[in-house]
C-alpha cells in the first residue's frame, strides 16, 4: 500500500484511479483549514467563542458577534485561504510542467514583476517620493494592487512572448524568466535604494507580504480567480500526468502539449498575479506548500488538490500566529517563512532518516 | 538487402561545441584589459600609459594614489569574486544536475545577510571589514545546516539539497526581514549592503577572503574531474570507480567557501553564479574540465565588467554592481537564451 497511492475503483462499465492517500490527506487538511479559520475568526481584541464563532457562520449567534466575524474579521481570513490555495495551485502547476521542484512562479518573475509595480507606486508616486505626493492617501491604498498586478501580467506576457520559438521549450521558459526576475529585481533594488527612509520602509512592508486590514476589496478578485481557474486546472490533471514521462511520450499519447503548456501558464500566472496584488509577495508559499504536500501524499507530482488545502493551511495559520501569539506587529510573510521552512526541513530529514535506514 | 546494410546512410554528426586553449586564451586576455580598464576608467579618466606607470612605481602623484588606493582594490575584489561565483555557479549546477540552482541555494548568501543585519542590529557595527567576518561566519553555518539536512549517508541527495537550501534561505531570511521592517536605522544600513557593491572596500577584505578562495579553487579543481562521471549518475559513476559522496562533499565545500568568500567581501550579488555557466556551456559545452575555468572567467569579466559600466553610467555617482549586473545582464541573458538552442545538463 505503501508504494500505491491510487486505488481503481470500478462501477459497473466504470472505472477510474482514486488517489487514497492524496484523498485522506486533503480531508484532514480541510478540516484542520476549517479548525484553523475557526481560530482566526475568534481571536482578537474583541475574543470570541470558538464554538459561537461556528454558530454565527451558519447563520446563529447575535448582533454584535455576527458584526465583528461576518464583518471585521471574515474577509481577512477569506484573504488568507483564497491566496494560500492560489499560491498552493499555482506552484503545483508549475513544478509539474517544469518537473522541476525549484520552478515556482517566483521564479519565473512573475512575482518580481508584481514587486516593481508596487514599489515603483510607492516611491515614484508615493506622498514623499519624487511625484511630491501626486498620487497618496484613498489612490495609492486603491492603486497599489492594481500597480502589483499589471507589473505581474506585463511580466508574464513578456515571458510568454520572449520565450516562444517554434514552440515553448519549459527549460527556456525558466531561464528567460530567470533573466527578467533578475532584471526586475535588480530595478526594484535600484528604486529603493534611490528612495528616502521612509518610502523604503513602507516598501519593505509590502514587499513582506502582508495580511492586515484586508477587505472584501481583496478578497473578491482571488475568490473569482479561484472559481475560474481551479476547473481548468483540473481539466488538465490528466494532460499533465502524461507530461510526466516526458514531452514525446506525452505527444504520444494524444496530448496536445502547447494546448496544455498555454493553459498551465495562464492558470499559474493568473492564480500568482491576483494573489501578490492581493497581500504582496508571499513567496515562499508556492515554492514549499506543494513540496510539502507531495511528501505528504507519497505521489510522484505535487498534487494539485492537497497543494491548495496546504497552502490555505499554512497561510491562515501565520495570520492566527500574527494576531493572536506575536506580542508585536509582524507582516504574514516573514510568518509563513518561518513557520513552513521548519516544516519542510524536519520533513526532509525525516526522509533521509529513512532512505538511510 | 545484403548490400543496403553495408550501405548505411552517412550520419552527420552533430557539432559538439568543447573547449579550446585559444578561447580560453582569449578569455584571460580580455579579463586582463578589462583590469587594466577599470584602473583606468572611472569618475576621473586617467590614461592606460600613466596607469601601467604608476601600477609598478607608487610616486605619490594624484593618479598614483587614486589607482593604489580606490581602484586596485576594488579591481581586485571584483575579480576575485566573480572568479568565485563564477566557479560555484558551475560546481552547483553539477552538483545538483539542476540548471536553476545558484551558489545562494546552499543557504550562503541568507545566512550572510542575516548574520549581517544582527551584526548591524545587535552589535551596532557599521564598518565593511567587520561585516565581512560576520557574513563568513552566515555564510558558514547555514551552508552547513543545509549540507546536513540535504545529505543521507550516501551523500548528498540533489533534490533534497536543494530544497534544503530554500527552507533554510526562507528561514533565515524570514529573520531578516523581521529585523529590518522593525528597525529603520538597521534597514537605512542594510539596503545598501543587501544590493552587493565593490566600491569602498579596503584591501584588507581582499587579504581576509582569499584564503578561503583559493582553499575552495583547490577543492573544486579537485573535484572536477570526477563531475563528468556524477552526471550519468550515482550508480554509473561508482561502477566507473567513483566514490559519489566524497566528490560531492567535495565539491559542495568548494561552493560553499567560494560562495560565502564571494558575499563576506562583496555582499550578495545575485545572477552571476546562475547565468554565468549557462553562458560558459555554449561556448565550451558540457565538459566540466573546460566548464569550470570558462565560468571561472567569464565570473571575473562580468562582474569587472558591470562595476566599470555602474561607474560610467551615472558619473559622478555610482550604480552597485549587483544592480549593474542584472539590470544589463538580464536582458543579455534573455536574448542569449533565445537565440540559442539549449544546451542541457
Amino acid at each position: 500500500m505503501a508504494t500505491l497511492h491510487a486505488t481503481p475503483l470500478r462501477l459497473g462499465g466504470l472505472s477510474w484511479l482514486v488517489p487514497v492517500r492524496a484523498a485522506l490527506v486533503s480531508l484532514v487538511g480541510a478540516g484542520v483549514l476549517f479548525f484553523l479559520v475557526a481560530i482566526d475568526l475568534a481571536v482578537g481584541d474583541f475574543p470570541i467563542p470558538v464554538g459561537d464563532v461556528v454558530r454565527t457562520l451558519f447563520g446563529g449567534g447575535d448582533e454584535g458577534q455576527r458584526f465583528v466575524v461576518m464583518e471585521l474579521r471574515l474577509p481577512q481570513t477569506a484573504v488568507a485561504v483564497t491566496v494560500g490555495a492560489s499560491l498552493g495551485l499555482a506552484g503545483a502547476l508549475t513544478q509539474t510542467l517544469a518537473r522541476n521542484p525549484l520552478a515556482s512562479p517566483d521564479i519565473l518573475g512573475v512575482t518580481d514583476g508584481a514587486a516593481f509595480g508596487a514599489v515603483l507606486v510607492i516611491v515614484v508616486a508615493g506622498g514623499s517620493g519624487y511625484g511630491g505626493g501626486l498620487v497618496s492617501g484613498q489612490l495609492q491604498e486603491i492603486g497599489l494592487p492594481i500597480a502589483a498586478f499589471i507589473g505581474a501580467l506585463g511580466t508574464a506576457l513578456l515571458l510568454y512572448l520572449l520565450s516562444w520559438r517554434r514552440g515553448l521549450d519549459m527549460q527556456r521558459l525558466v531561464l528567460v524568466g530567470i533573466g527578467l526576475g533578475a532584471t526586475l529585481t535588480a530595478a526594484t533594488a535600484y528604486l529603493l535604494v534611490n528612495a528616502r527612509i521612509q518610502d523604503a520602509a513602507s516598501a519593505q512592508v509590502w514587499l513582506s507580504g502582508s495580511l492586515s486590514a484586508r477587505g472584501w476589496e481583496h478578497g473578491r478578485p482571488v475568490l473569482i480567480t479561484l472559481a475560474v481557474l481551479v476547473p481548468l486546472s483540473l481539466l488538465l490533471i490528466r494532460s499533465l500526468n502524461a507530461m510526466l514521462l516526458g514531452d514525446d511520450a506525452a505527444r504520444g499519447l494524444g496530448v496536445r502539449l502547447q494546448l496544455t503548456q498555454l493553459g498551465v501558464l495562464i492558470a499559474a500566472v493568473g492564480l500568482t498575479s491576483v494573489a501578490v496584488a492581493a497581500v504582496g509577495p508571499l513567496e515562499f508559499v508556492a515554492l514549499v506548500v506543494p513540496q510539502v504536500a507531495l511528501r505528504l501524499c507519497g505521489a510522484s507530482r505535487p498534487p494539485i488538490l492537497a497543494s491548495m488545502v496546504a497552502g490555505a493551511v499554512l497561510v491562515v495559520g501565520a495570520d492566527v500566529i500574527t494576531r493572536a501569539v506575536l506580542p508585536f506587529a509582524l507582516p504574514a510573510g516573514i510568518v509563513t517563512a518561518a513557520v513552513g521552512a521548519p516544516y519542510l526541513i524536519w520533513l526532509l530529514v525525516r526522509a533521509n532518516r529513512r532512505r538511510t535506514a | 538487402m545484403s548490400t543496403s546494410i553495408s550501405e548505411r546512410p552517412t550520419v552527420v554528426a552533430p557539432s559538439v561545441r568543447r573547449g579550446s586553449v585559444k578561447v580560453l586564451g582569449l578569455l584571460t586576455f580580455a579579463l586582463v584589459l578589462v583590469g587594466l580598464l577599470s584602473l583606468a576608467l572611472g569618475s576621473r579618466y586617467i590614461p592606460l600609459g600613466t596607469v601601467i606607470d604608476v601600477l609598478f612605481h607608487d610616486d605619490g602623484s594624484e593618479a598614483a594614489t587614486i589607482v593604489h588606493a580606490l581602484r586596485i582594490p576594488r579591481t581586485v575584489l571584483a575579480i576575485t569574486v566573480g572568479i568565485a561565483l563564477g566557479v560555484a555557479g558551475a560546481l552547483m549546477q553539477g552538483h545538483t544536475r539542476n540548471p536553476l540552482a545558484d551558489p545562494g541555494l546552499l543557504g550562503v548568501e541568507a545566512g550572510a545577510t542575516c548574520a549581517v543585519v544582527i551584526a548591524i542590529y545587535s552589535f551596532g557595527i557599521d564598518e565593511l571589514s567587520g561585516y565581512a567576518w560576520f557574513a563568513l561566519a552566515g555564510a558558514g553555518i547555514a551552508s552547513i545546516a543545509v549540507f546536513a539536512i540535504g545529505s543521507t549517508r550516501r551523500g548528498p541527495d540533489p533534490v533534497s539539497l536543494v530544497l534544503a537550501g530554500a527552507a533554510v534561505s526562507a528561514l533565515l531570511l524570514a529573520v531578516t526581514q523581521a529585523i529590518v521592517v522593525r528597525d529603520a536605522d538597521t534597514l537605512d544600513s542594510y539596503r545598501f549592503w543587501v544590493v552587493g557593491s565593490a566600491s569602498g572596500r579596503s584591501l584588507d577584505v581582499f587579504w581576509q577572503v582569499l584564503p578561503f578562495v583559493l582553499v575552495g579553487l583547490l577543492f573544486a579543481a579537485m573535484s572536477t574531474p570526477g563531475l563528468n562521471l556524477l552526471q550519468l549518475g550515482d550508480d554509473v559513476a561508482a561502477s566507473l570507480g567513483l566514490t559519489p559522496w566524497r566528490q560531492k562533499a567535495l565539491g559542495i565545500a568548494a561552493v560553499m567557501l567560494l560562495a560565502g568568500a564571494a558575499v563576506a567581501a562583496c555582499g550578495p550579488i545575485a545572477f552571476v553564479g546562475l547565468v554565468v555557466p549557462h553562458v560558459a556551456r555554449r561556448l565550451g559545452g558540457v565538459d566540466y574540465r573546460w566548464l569550470i575555468p570558462y565560468s571561472a572567467l567569464l565570473g571575473g569579466l562580468l562582474v569587472t565588467g558591470a562595476d566599470i559600466i555602474g561607474r560610467l553610467i551615472v558619473s559622478p555617482a555610482e550604480l552597485q554592481v549587483g544592480i549593474v549586473m542584472a539590470l544589463i545582464g538580464g536582458p543579455a541573458f534573455v536574448i542569449l537564451v533565445r537565440r540559442t538552442r539549449m544546451v542541457r545538463i
